[in-house]
């Protein structure tokens, strides 16, 4: 086993443990840390596959904003120190039933693509993976409407922002 | 020659293959002790710079600052530093053990990994990453969780409080901060940061001196300096987000903060002063760790010197200051330089006119946008207290009507 398999298999447990945690621990602000714990495994796994941008990003969004305002909301709330009882009620069966299902399928369809069992193409030494996913993302031909889209909503939530704070 | 510190490295890795080490173990190893170098010659550094602060406060205070221990007091960072580590850690009641335990390490830890990506010459770079700028801001966002961490972990309302203004702070801070580092990224085409260093002809500080006011502004508030040290106003929450920590745990913080303001000062050396570049550079690239070190110490005595001039500020004064002046500023100084810059690229000018008219770009944005938000601020007319004169001392009431009570 090579150390890039040892460590991507110690990334993946830590991610998949911490992301279990997050469900099942009784106290709310350990929920959101070890659920900062999780999203910091996906950025790891992001290094792994040579995509240090989205790796980056996915630290700044993900840990930078969004488990922070959630921490965040949760210390707002009463008794923050104390556990908030169990994290389950009766329906916890099927819940899991149905991630399994979601796992069983995903699994499934990935197995099945065309893109399986292929392993990646070499980068070229000079290949700047940066630049190409700029230029990608506001070409024509490529991924300029997604992207469009993505701006728009953001806007959109923006000005809803504004509204609702909006006094008068 | 000129380079001795990849000689020393190449030499190394020789030595490690010549005895057999496999290929991928001595690039482990190499790396393993660069990092250990890099980081320990940070902290290194904070010992350095308690002494400078405490003497620079001194002077700027019309004292001497430290001079007892040793020759003008330079052994007083040591004296500091056993008496620190010789106090008992204690854990307040109802804290959360391994939380309370784990901040102060992802304090210290989130402002030392930014130095991996810092070139000191370059030939000297921790890792040459492609995504340098986002990297230093990701890596920034680790310290808002440990203040979090912090803050609720020590089952205290003040570190509470503490760490409720931390994170309104730092969250809104970092906004105009990441739009004013763009200005650089867009200026050299890149996000690593050695590149950013070789693009600067001339400084960025002429190209783009708005951006670096307004990284400097902000990122003295992501350190929670005065005079935006809120989160740790003594007057009013005890010491904040840290009340309740003690021993090394409080070192952690503290030297965090100090390295956090030397980093501060790296940063601003590497997008705006120029970094390593230098006169002879080019021959002698051990030359470029000099005038690294020399321009982030300007850069460090710029952020001293405001902290230790300006007084603390309201906290709406700071939310207001960030929102409604540095936001829509750093937006503006964005777009301006965008197209600028785009259409003298386009007409193909000289390098020196470049830079003049970025910089007279920078000077009519930030005069207009003072210019209108003056305009549009609502005129406040400043509250007349009304009182009557009091005399300053009072003759006491009589004994026996006291003690006819």
């Amino acid at each position: 086993m090579s150390g890039l398999e040892i460590f991507f298999l110690v990334v993946a447990v830590v991610t998949l443990v911490a992301a279990l945690l997050v469900v099942t621990t009784p106290n709310l602000v350990h929920a959101a840390l070890w659920l900062i714990l999780a999203l910091f495994g996906v950025a790891a796994t992001f290094v792994l596959l040579n995509a240090t941008f989205l790796a980056v990003v996915q630290v700044v969004v993900y840990i930078g904003a969004i488990a922070v305002l959630m921490i965040f909301a949760i210390m707002l709330t009463r008794r923050v120190m104390k556990d908030s009882g169990p994290q389950t009620n009766s329906n916890w069966v099927w819940a899991a039933l149905l991630g399994l299902a979601l796992f069983g399928g995903l699994t499934f369809v990935l197995l099945h693509s065309d893109a399986a069992g292929v392993s990646l193409p070499a980068l070229s030494a000079h290949a700047d993976p940066l630049a190409q996913l700029g230029q990608e993302l506001v070409s024509p031909n490529a991924y300029v409407i997604p992207f469009e889209l993505a701006s728009v909503l953001l806007l959109a939530a923006m000005i809803g922002a504004i509204v609702v704070a909006w006094k008068n | 020659m000129g380079d001795p510190i990849n000689l020393i490295s190449r030499w190394f890795n020789d030595l490690l293959l010549g005895w057999g080490v496999a290929e991928n173990l001595v690039k482990v190893i190499s790396l393993a002790i660069g990092a250990t170098i890099v980081a320990t010659l940070s902290l290194a550094t904070v010992i350095a710079l308690i002494w400078v602060e405490r003497k620079i406060a001194g002077r700027l205070q019309d004292r001497p600052g430290p001079n007892r221990a040793g020759p003008y007091g330079l052994f007083q960072p040591f004296a500091d530093i056993i008496k620190i580590f010789t106090k008992e850690i204690t854990i307040p009641d109802g804290a959360d053990h391994v939380a309370f335990n784990i901040a102060p390490v992802l304090a210290l830890g989130s402002v030392l990994l930014i130095w991996a990506v810092i070139p000191f010459a370059a030939t000297v770079v921790g890792a040459n990453i492609n995504v340098g700028v986002l990297y230093i801001v990701a890596v920034g966002s680790f310290g808002v969780v440990a203040v979090l961490m912090a803050g609720w972990s020590s089952n205290n309302k003040f570190a509470l409080l503490g760490s409720f203004r931390a994170v309104a702070q730092m969250v809104s801070y970092e906004v105009p901060m990441v739009i004013a580092l763009l200005t650089p990224v867009l200026l050299a085409r890149s996000m690593g940061l050695n590149d950013i260093v070789a693009a600067q002809t001339p400084w960025f500080i002429i190209v783009a001196p708005l951006a670096a006011l307004i990284f400097l502004i902000t990122s003295m508030a992501e350190v929670g300096r005065a005079p935006f040290d809120l989160l740790e106003a003594e007057s009013e929450i005890v010491a904040g987000f840290h009340t309740e920590y003690s021993g090394m745990g409080f070192g952690a913080f503290y030297v965090s903060e100090f390295l956090h303001v030397w980093t501060i000062g790296a940063l601003i050396a590497t997008f705006f002063l120029g970094g390593w570049s230098g006169p002879g550079v080019e021959t002698l690239p051990v030359l470029g760790i000099l005038y690294f070190y020399l321009k982030t110490f300007i850069g460090y005595f710029v952020v001293t010197w405001i902290r230790l001039s300006l007084p603390r500020v309201r906290i709406d004064q700071l939310l207001a200051f960030n929102w409604k002046f540095l936001t829509p500023l750093s937006l503006a100084v964005l777009i301006v330089t965008a197209i600028l810059d785009k259409a003298l690229e386009l007409a193909a000018v000289e390098r020196w006119a470049y830079a003049l008219m970025m910089l007279a770009a920078n000077l009519i944005i930030g005069w207009a946008t003072v210019l209108i938000l003056k305009a549009i601020e609502p005129k406040r007319k400043r509250q007349r207290v009304e009182f009557t004169p009091r005399p300053i001392a009072v003759a006491p009431k009589s004994v026996d009507n006291v003690s006819s009570r």
